[in-house]
């Protein structure tokens, strides 16, 4: 948050706290892309892992035996894209999650209109993304939207509560987590 | 004071109209480049041959501006040195006046736009005028651009027929493309043919053969080129190339990302004066304006890559929600985030750098590979921050480096959480309701 904000010098005291604090460590998950994204461009040689990526392409584990029987609709949040580059493991985790119905809907890949400080400094717009995310969310039939991201979902949520729709936000790992 | 970006997006975001026009034409542009894109096979490795040569361009700007020089006099072409907007408009209206002026032609050309030359042209009592169809309908309706490529994006065709039957032609009776053309060009033809001064920019100006290249879709920029006089190009000293071979690279890369075309309908490369044929009379004003202080910054100098294709606006997110005018800038979208603040001043445009959710949805089209994100962040940086700002983000940032501090303050703040209402977010959003417990409560009790 601090980097992107543009205070530099308090960032990287923070994540140089994070590398310290997990020193040692063979491998670190984290369950959202964004800061798995930024780590490993600070840190490259880190092994750090968003969590799908590491269930698929470090364990090969694409079903994790979850059972969650709903009509989903996946976000593929930004940073997991363009910046982390996390693939289709997202994707295959969920196809193998018995009884989930995957639901496409459009612009899928276009930002929510969260961008940390943006949501704040730039309300109006920002409000007019997540407007277009929403419409679209609730132009299907989906129960649920996911994401790898609580940032995403955090916003998104907050603008389908806001409209008090029937579409409610859940993170990628409680869905793995279901039985 | 200026306002700021979001202060302008706000406004522009009442606009439902140009709101809509704009969604549908950048969606549309954006689709059409996608599809070609998707079908040049070696579309990655053009990427890093045009991000390569303007790397080795602007690595070596000097030499290159001298030998464009050399070999643009040896061809006959008389090359100009501006500084700054002002000297570049000077020497303009020098020549104008010098060779006595009456009407002078423009085509479309950013730079020009960037100086405010006709402007300054007018101050100096000459007229200029517009003659790419999108600026012409700009300037009769004293509106200005919106986008790179597409200046009047933020228009539609009903719009454009009342524009042109109150100005040019009383007597349009449809909003049909074919007849908005006609009207244009019925009023346009006379003008072009009596005109005694073009004024144009240029895409690309060859070190190696002092030849400029211009890509334009009308062929009204072909005619400002070859049909008046005397001929004036405005050209930034960025838009330099090593080579004549390097032309290969950028036409194939422009017309795909900038129209999601395979080829440019009109593409002018012109070398000099040639007795007979064309302008007898050729100057290129070479433009500094600020551009050798991006130059100065490692990582914001490869903005001055820029090809103007106007992609990374047609995908931004952000653009076609707030549309051009909210960046205050000739050149608005992504790129305009990060070239106005440099080109025009930091605190000027403090806000722009911010008008971005760093989604990287620019990155990926840019089709020189400039990384805009990184260099958005580079420029919050810089940006002078209000101290209540620093503040907040000083004390977040003590709170967050140790997870002892989060965990108290998170369980303090956890009854109050449902009360709360932060400024900009509750606007549209909620918050969620607070968790039962907390992370590490959770954790100890697994």
């Amino acid at each position: 948050m601090h980097t992107n904000s543009g205070f530099e010098a308090d960032g990287s005291k923070l994540s140089r706290a994070l590398i310290r604090a997990f020193d040692g460590c063979e491998v670190v998950v984290a369950p959202s892309s964004s800061c798995v994204g930024h780590m490993r461009e600070l840190e490259p040689d880190l092994p750090f892992y968003e969590l799908s990526e590491f269930l698929v392409k470090r364990l090969g584990l694409e079903d994790v035996g979850a059972r969650f029987a709903h009509r989903v609709a996946y976000h593929p949040s930004c940073h997991s894209l363009r910046v982390a580059h996390v693939g289709d493991a997202p994707e295959r985790l969920l196809r193998n999650v018995s009884g989930l119905e995957l639901v496409p809907f459009g612009g899928e890949r276009e930002c929510c209109g969260f961008g940390g400080t943006f949501a704040i400094k730039n309300s109006a717009v920002s409000g007019a993304m997540l407007a277009d995310k929403c419409d679209a969310l609730e132009h299907t039939d989906a129960e649920f939207c996911t994401a790898l991201d609580g940032s995403c979902l955090l916003h998104i949520g907050g603008g389908l509560s806001r409209r008090k729709s029937r579409v409610r936000t859940i993170h990628l790992a409680e869905i793995l987590a279901s039985q | 004071m200026t306002p700021t970006f979001s202060q302008r997006a706000e406004h522009e975001l009442q606009n439902t109209v140009q709101r809509s026009n704009l969604r549908r034409a950048a969606k549309t542009i954006g689709a059409r480049r996608a599809m070609v894109v998707a079908s040049t096979p070696d579309w990655e490795e053009l990427r890093e041959a045009g991000r390569a040569i303007k790397t080795e361009a602007l690595g070596r700007l000097d030499e290159y501006l001298l030998q464009f020089e050399a070999s643009a006099t040896a061809a006959g072409t008389t090359v100009h040195w501006a500084s700054t907007g002002t000297e570049a408009g000077e020497i303009v209206a020098h020549i104008c006046a010098t060779d006595g002026a009456h009407s002078i032609v423009k085509a479309k050309s950013l730079t020009t736009d960037e100086i405010h030359l006709n402007e300054q042209l007018a101050a100096h009592g000459l007229d200029v005028l517009e003659t790419d169809l999108a600026e012409l309908i700009l300037q009769l309706d004293h509106d200005w651009s919106s986008h790179i490529v597409v200046p009047a994006l933020h228009r539609n065709r009903n719009e454009i027929m009342e524009i042109f039957k109150r100005t040019i032609a009383p007597d349009l009776r449809t909003d049909e493309p074919a007849d908005l053309a006609e009207a244009a060009r019925s009023y346009l033809r006379m003008r072009f043919l009596n005109s005694d001064v073009g004024i144009s920019g240029a895409n690309f100006a060859v070190a190696e053969t002092g030849s400029l290249c211009l890509v334009e879709s009308e062929g009204n920029g072909r005619m400002c080129t070859t049909l008046p006089r005397v001929l004036i190009s405005v050209v930034g000293i960025e838009k330099v190339i090593p080579r004549f071979q390097d032309l290969e690279v950028f036409l194939q890369l422009l017309p795909r990302s900038a129209t999601g075309e395979q080829m440019n309908p009109y593409t002018s490369i012109w070398t000099g004066v040639t007795p007979g044929d064309g302008p007898e009379e050729m100057h290129v004003v070479l433009l500094d304006n600020r551009r050798t202080n991006v130059l100065a910054d490692p990582v914001g100098r490869d903005a001055l890559g820029c090809i103007r294709c106007g992609a990374c606006l047609n995908t931004c997110p952000v653009y076609t929600r707030s549309g051009g005018h909210a960046y205050g800038s000739v050149y608005p979208g992504p790129i305009g985030a990060i070239l106005t603040p440099q080109l025009d001043g930091l605190e000027k445009h403090a806000s722009l750098p911010y008008a971005s959710t760093l989604c990287g949805a620019c990155y990926e089209v840019c089709p020189v590979k400039i990384n805009i994100p990184h260099i958005l962040v580079h420029l919050r940086n810089q940006v002078p921050h209000r101290k209540s700002e620093r503040l907040a983000m000083r004390l977040a940032a003590l709170v967050l480096s140790k997870p002892r501090r989060v965990e108290v303050l998170s369980r303090l703040f956890r009854p109050l959480a449902r009360f709360a209402n932060v400024p900009g977010w509750s606007r549209s959003r909620d918050l969620p309701p607070p968790p039962k417990q907390t992370f590490s409560q959770w954790w100890r009790g697994r």
